[in-house]
């Protein structure tokens, strides 16, 4: 972990009404890895993400993006600086084309008169970048780019809006549990994209309640409990049950994990 | 990478080949349900025509003269426009109650401003229109911002509209000879066309500029649907609107439009309107906001929004003109074109649950 981070967070507050959501939490995300975020419900990790992708404005605290200090006022500002989220309800629209639904509020216009005065969408392009932005993924399987997200299995819908993802984020991508929803062998086939987009050099923060799938992907692992960071161990370095002893206070995290 | 083990990836192709083998051994039933399912523009197509075959036995044969085909684009012609209008705001899963009463408001002021002030006629036209499209800010307004139903939103404005007519007019109409004598170009929509001798003709009866704006309406909208950003927008936001500003689209400021253009469109209609009728009456298209939305209904479009066609409407439209000039072709009651189209909604609507349910 040598390298500079590429988003961190640091003391972010955030309150509603009594309840203290986000209580001085500090985040890190680093270049190329997956950071997995785990913690009980309620302990906060929600509002953490929220407040990376731009949904929820905190209270105090800062949010740096290549160590420049970002204020995200909406989701959309985030995924202009770059980063984009998956979110766990997909933000799809079923009765749309896939290619509609990858370049949704991101349309592309044809050049010339037909695009300026017409506004004619370059329907052409869009269908062509969205099947390179799948078969990136290898998602080829998808034949038919103009069919309805709504005739694609639930492991394909995630496929899309992971590949959307991919093809516009370029500094971090965040997935709230996309394999919640997924049997085991839709499960083990966004699990796969994940390494795939890795690869790409995208780092991921990764949101799941699934022991199993985060150990089977994460570099590291953030825990996060009562509204902050507790601490972030490698997968290699614990046990599953030891992460959720650590997530829930029935255990006290190590010293040394505590300084990483 | 375990994309390249041939073991994944043979799974993920059977995955995917599987319901595709399994659609195959789907009933004939099955299958038409599928197929109005991807192509909402069918079933109107398959009604119109059953309709037409239909009146075609009952009429002997009447119903497809030259004569019968112009009386029915004719009147179908106004509500037609208005149904387009209607149609967007459908598919945003809204409604519009009040695009009828907002077309006779821009057309009362379209005409008092000609004839009643003397103000040159074209900026009468497009007062009368920025009028409707001020009723369709209104109400876009009311449900994106104070986040009311459409639904109440909109029964609201009719009724205040239509009282407003009717207050600002005391319940005169403005007779067809004061709009020949003082601006003529209201009626444009009523003349024949006629472009330098060239006709355009139905089966060789010569019919008005309002079929071909009708036409032009549709041709348009369609375009703007299916090829524009803010079209697809249309369809994202009604189909799922949490979805849709989550990708990133401004639902409030998209809602906005759509109602405005809602407004430009019975604007356009009003000016049609006034050829077409020839006076200038509050009274007249009592009915036009509701058969504005069976047109739509019968159209395909599925007031849960999301799902529909802008060609579809026309073909509701002229199903409905089909009913009517057939059933008085026919020498019935007219109160069977009322019972007819009352059927027809209710069909439409039930067609459309069956086939949304493909989807789940």
């Amino acid at each position: 972990m040598s390298a500079a981070p590429v988003l961190t967070a640091r003391n972010l507050v955030k309150r509603y009404g009594r309840v203290v959501a986000l209580d001085r939490a500090d985040f890190d995300l680093y270049p190329g890895e997956v950071l997995a975020v785990i913690g009980d419900n309620g302990a906060g990790k929600s509002t953490l993400i929220k407040a990376l992708s731009g949904a929820v404005q905190p209270d105090a605290g800062e949010i740096n993006l290549d160590g420049k200090k970002v204020h995200f006022g909406s989701p959309i500002e985030a995924r202009e600086a770059g980063i984009e989220t998956v979110y766990q309800n997909l933000a799809l629209s079923p009765a749309l084309s896939i290619a509609d639904n990858m370049f949704m509020g991101r349309e592309l216009r044809k050049s010339g008169v037909l695009g300026k005065y017409f506004k004619m969408l370059d329907r052409g392009e869009m269908e062509r970048r969205a099947r390179a932005a799948l078969s990136d993924l290898g998602l080829l399987t998808i034949q038919n780019i103009r069919q309805p997200v709504e005739t694609l299995s639930g492991g394909q819908r995630q496929g899309v809006a992971v590949a959307r993802a991919a093809a516009f984020g370029s500094r971090v991508i965040i997935m709230d549990e996309p394999t919640a929803a997924l049997g085991v062998k839709e499960s083990n086939r966004v699990l796969d994209l994940i390494r795939d987009v890795r690869e790409r050099g995208l780092p991921i923060v990764l949101i799941s309640h699934n022991m199993p799938h985060v150990f089977e992907v994460s570099n590291r692992i953030h825990i996060h409990r009562l509204g902050k960071r507790l601490t972030t161990i490698k997968p290699d370095d614990f046990s599953m049950s030891d992460a959720v002893a650590f997530m829930t206070g029935a255990k006290d995290p190590p010293r040394e994990a505590l300084a990483a | 990478m375990s994309t390249s083990d041939p073991t994944v990836d043979g799974e993920a192709a059977r995955a995917v080949d599987a319901p595709v083998e399994f659609a195959q051994r789907k009933s004939l039933f099955a299958h038409i349900q599928h197929a109005l399912h991807v192509n909402p523009t069918l079933l109107p197509v398959i009604i119109l025509a059953l309709t037409v075959v239909v009146f075609y036995f009952a009429t002997d044969g009447k119903i497809l003269t030259g004569l019968a085909n112009k009386v029915t684009l004719e009147q179908t012609a106004i509500v037609g426009i208005l149904a387009a209008a209607q149609t967007i705001i459908i598919l945003t899963a809204g409604i519009d109650l009040s695009i009828g009463a907002v077309m006779v408001l821009s057309y009362v002021v379209m005409g008092n401003l000609a004839v009643t002030y003397g103000l040159p006629t074209v900026p009468s036209i497009l007062l009368g229109m920025l009028t409707a499209m001020g009723c369709g800010l209104i109400s876009g307004f009311l449900v994106t911002k104070i986040r009311l139903p459409p639904f109440i939103v909109t029964l609201g404005m009719w009724k205040i509209v239509l009282a407003t007519v009717f207050l600002y007019t005391g319940s005169q109409s403005i007779r067809s000879q004061d709009i020949d004598a003082d601006a003529p170009f209201l009626k444009l929509f009523g003349e024949r066309v006629d472009v330098f001798g060239m006709q355009l003709k139905i089966m060789g009866v010569p019919t008005i500029w309002a079929i071909v704006l009708m036409v032009g309406v549709f041709v348009v909208m369609w375009y703007v649907l299916n090829r524009t950003a803010w079209g697809r927008h249309v369809y994202a936001v009604g189909d799922d609107k949490d979805a849709a500003e989550l990708a990133g689209v401004r639902s409030d400021r998209l809602l906005i439009s759509v109602y405005v253009v809602g407004g430009l469109i019975a604007g356009i209609a009003a000016w049609a309107a006034i050829g077409r009728v020839g006076s200038i009456s509050p009274s007249s298209f009592a009915e036009a906001n509701l058969d504005s939305i069976a047109a739509v209904v019968i159209g395909g479009t599925s007031l849960f929004g999301g799902r529909g066609a802008i060609l579809g409407t026309l073909f509701g439209a002229l199903t409905v003109g089909v009913l009517t000039v057939g059933l008085k072709l026919a020498g019935a009651d007219p109160q069977w074109v009322l019972f007819a189209t009352g059927w027809l909604i209710i069909s439409a609507v039930a067609l459309d649950q069956w086939i949304r349910r493909v989807s789940a």
